[in-house]
């Protein structure tokens, strides 16, 4: 079974104008993002020392980011210690290679899946299906998506796009293609949808001799992987199947286990708005006669040395994959994550994405721009990632690609121009004198008085079109502060306005 | 203390009873506020769209023309945001030390006007009277940027007459963001339409806030909508008086509707 392809995406804003005009996608978004939003909120404020909590959580990812090489490779050295095969891969198609090898090599035609992240990014269904092995999404909402023939719009939430009566429709539609159907008098209760899903991937689980797993966590000292997740399906998955292989990106590794102390308090309120996370599995390589006799670790780069030697990207890194900054995050809430082109949306979306691969094409290259620099993302980041600052840096970074251009964008000659009035207060006067003579024809013209009785501007031409298609804009004052400033010797002498 | 008006861009250009407002409001406290003539604009509509060298001669110009000064003030949590934490990435951009050493200077001693006011000049009655019902809503900068908290609504608490309502989602944001509004036009007029609709709910006749961008995103969305609720900057509000009050009629008259081009 395939599902979508965020291939070919085109750029945020025709991809945004695209979602908001999908009423039933606004309003489940509106919805679920409000209730994360809201139960995240809560349990947050119940913790003193929230603050002290997210300074030790940036300490931890920054202090293994800082010298990453020698905890990857005493990460490895643990690994192995402990009984599991480490593979390095460099990108995506060294990843999903290993993979499909090692599921080639036991002789089976599907694997039961862990939600990843990391799997996601690298495509690794697509992969193996082309190799004629069916990945199965165990995860609730991944497997709705996958169902669906969908992609997924939220880091946590896949099918947060989705809503229950969706669902069922889902279900009823594809599930009997793939496995036990569901049952005929399926309803759209919460409780009667999970319990179809639930005698649905317990064939799958039973069946499985091959289980993919990411990591939320890889712990150095201890060669300890750790997956955090809320339904136990993560967890059939990691102890019952013969074989695992576990897609870990880099940047996932801690020092120590104690490490993992400020982290798995601060996940889970982030991310699911839960005071404890209900399902944490950890295991440190083979353990023999329980679970797993055989345990890869694919450790995966696929940018993230990129990303690294990004002086102000590269605390990107640090995320944890909770998705807080887009439940607060109001592009995300209203265009929904399909329009960022990627399994990484919103804010740390519009950040990672140009970080792991550049800014090359239009499509990574429009994600900078996706944010209204409004700063909600930062305030919630668990591990205080200025995601504002970082999207000034990559918006930089942008420009900076095109500084080579021969023709330059409209935008550049703009700026430039701007610049060039903005560095003389001489030229700026004449500027604003021009615009005051230009506003003494529009409001001869004008059509529209603004509350308060001020003069609209008419609608405008070319880029300008972009802001009176929606929005009255005030018509310039004949006169700018600064002329009457000086007009009037600093007001001193301001015998009413002209 | 020598206390400098930065106007912003702007203000200078669009909003000039924005600065007037403020000259107005500081001289009635005492404050002998000069307008450095040299000024133009923060820098920050280059930088936040990603033009980093072009913001260096903006940037050269603004601590060049606020050089000397005790404080800077400014009606604009965005540019007081912009002259703290971007001068500097702008200054390391370009690499001279000189620049560096300027914004260093400038940085600190840059205030949003709330700021000014409370912080530097200890008042929260600044003697405005103001008969409207009035919502505010919190721009991010000022909010998120600078952490102006409450000082804006205890300045507007404190003025005579004023009913002031709480706005819902107050802490969302319009949607406005520089160049996003051009560049994401469709985000952003859905999240602004969503800002005029809290607004609307409110049933004030004013909506104050202390960035002129964002109020002429939201007052641009209300005024197409006919909504009968018109966008002042808090710097009008403080500054009104029971005179003023009296004999105030809008706005200037070379900025009024169907009014003689003279």
């Amino acid at each position: 079974m395939s599902g979508g392809t965020f291939v070919g995406m085109p750029a945020f804003p025709t991809a945004a104008r695209e979602a908001l005009g999908d009423t039933q996608l606004r309003s489940n978004l509106a919805h679920a993002t409000r209730t994360i939003r809201d139960k995240r909120a809560a349990v947050v404020a119940e913790v003193e020392d929230w603050e002290d909590l997210r300074l030790a959580g940036a300490g931890v990812k920054e202090a293994a980011l800082r010298d990453l090489a020698t905890h990857l490779e005493t990460l490895e050295a643990s690994l192995v210690r402990a009984g599991a095969t480490v593979h390095w891969a460099r990108d995506a198609e060294e990843a999903c290679a290993i993979v499909a090898r090692l599921a080639h090599a036991h002789g089976v035609d599907e694997v039961v899946k862990v939600k990843s992240m990391a799997t996601m990014e690298i495509g690794l269904n697509e992969a193996l299906e082309a190799e004629g092995i069916a990945a199965w999404e165990t995860d609730l909402a991944e497997m709705i998506v996958q169902l669906g023939d969908d992609l997924p719009s939220h880091i946590l939430v896949p099918a947060i796009h989705r809503n229950r009566a969706e669902i069922r429709e889902i279900f009823m539609r594809r599930m009997g293609d793939v496995g036990r159907p569901a049952p005929d008098d399926l309803t759209d209760e919460p409780v009667v949808l999970a319990a179809a899903a639930r005698a649905h991937l317990r064939e799958k689980f039973l069946r499985a001799k091959v289980a993919v797993s990411g990591a939320n966590f890889a712990v150095a000292d201890t060669g300890t992987l750790v997956v955090v997740e809320s339904e136990g399906n993560g967890r059939m998955c990691l102890t019952l199947p013969d074989v695992l292989i576990s897609v870990v990106g880099i940047e996932k590794v801690v020092a120590t286990w104690s490490d993992l102390d400020p982290m798995l308090r601060l996940l889970p309120r982030s991310s699911t708005g839960e005071r404890m996370n209900p399902y944490t599995s950890t295991w440190s390589g083979v353990t023999p006669g329980d679970g797993p006799q055989e345990v890869h670790v694919v450790l995966l780069d696929n940018g993230r040395t990129r990303a690294l030697a990004d002086d102000v990207g590269r605390q990107a890194l640090r995320c944890i994959r909770c998705s807080a900054c887009l439940n607060v995050c109001p592009v995300y809430e209203r265009t929904g994550g399909h329009a960022y082109g990627s399994v990484y949306p919103g804010p740390i979306g519009a950040i990672l994405n140009p970080l792991l691969r550049g800014v090359s094409d239009e499509q990574t290259a429009s994600l900078p721009y996706a944010s209204s620099l409004c700063g909600a993302c930062f305030e919630v980041c668990p591990v205080r990632i200025d995601i504002p600052s970082v999207l000034v840096d990559q918006r930089a970074a942008v420009v900076d690609s095109h500084r080579g251009d021969r023709v330059p964008k409209a935008e550049a000659v703009a700026m430039k121009a701007a610049a060039w009035a903005f560095s003389d207060s001489r030229r700026l006067a004449w500027a604003e004198k021009a615009s005051g003579l230009g506003g003494r024809v529009l409001r001869r013209f004008g059509r529209t008085t603004l509350p308060g009785g001020r003069a609209a501007a008419g609608r405008l031409p070319g880029p300008g079109a972009g802001w009176t298609g929606a929005r009255d804009l005030p018509a310039p004052p004949e006169e700018s502060f600064r002329a009457w400033w000086d007009r009037t010797d600093g007001g001193q002498n301001d015998r009413g306005t002209r | 203390m020598r206390v400098a008006l930065q106007v912003t861009c702007v203000n200078d250009a669009m909003f000039p009873d924005t600065g007037k407002a403020v000259v107005r409001l500081l001289r009635r406290l005492g404050v002998d506020v000069d307008f450095p003539r040299a000024q133009t604009c923060c820098g920050q509509p280059m930088v936040n769209t990603g033009y980093l060298d072009e913001a260096v001669p903006v940037v050269r110009t603004f601590v060049d023309a606020f050089a000397g000064y005790d404080a800077i003030v400014t009606p604009s949590g965005s540019c007081a945001g912009s002259a703290r934490h971007q001068h500097a990435i702008v200054a390391e951009r370009s690499g001279d030390r000189a620049l560096a050493a300027a914004v260093a200077e400038t940085a600190p001693k840059t205030y949003e006007l709330s700021e000014f006011l409370v912080d530097v000049l200890g008042v929260t009655d600044v003697g405005a009277y103001f008969p409207h019902r009035v919502t505010y809503h919190p721009t991010c900068h000022s909010l998120r940027m600078l952490g102006v908290g409450e000082r804006p609504q205890r300045l507007l608490e404190a003025v005579r007459g004023i009913t002031l309502v709480d706005l819902p989602e107050a802490t969302e944001c319009c949607g406005f963001g520089g160049t996003f509004a051009l560049k994401n036009a469709d985000t952003s007029v859905a999240m602004g339409a969503d800002k005029a609709r809290h607004v609307r709910d409110t049933g004030a006749e004013v909506l104050v806030a202390g960035d002129n961008s964002c109020l002429m995103h939201i007052g641009g969305m209300l005024s197409r909508q006919r909504a009968g609720v018109r966008v002042m900057h808090l710097a009008e509000i403080l500054a009104s008086t029971a005179e003023s009050e009296s004999h105030s009629s809008g706005p200037a008259v070379g900025e009024r509707a169907g009014g003689p081009a003279t």
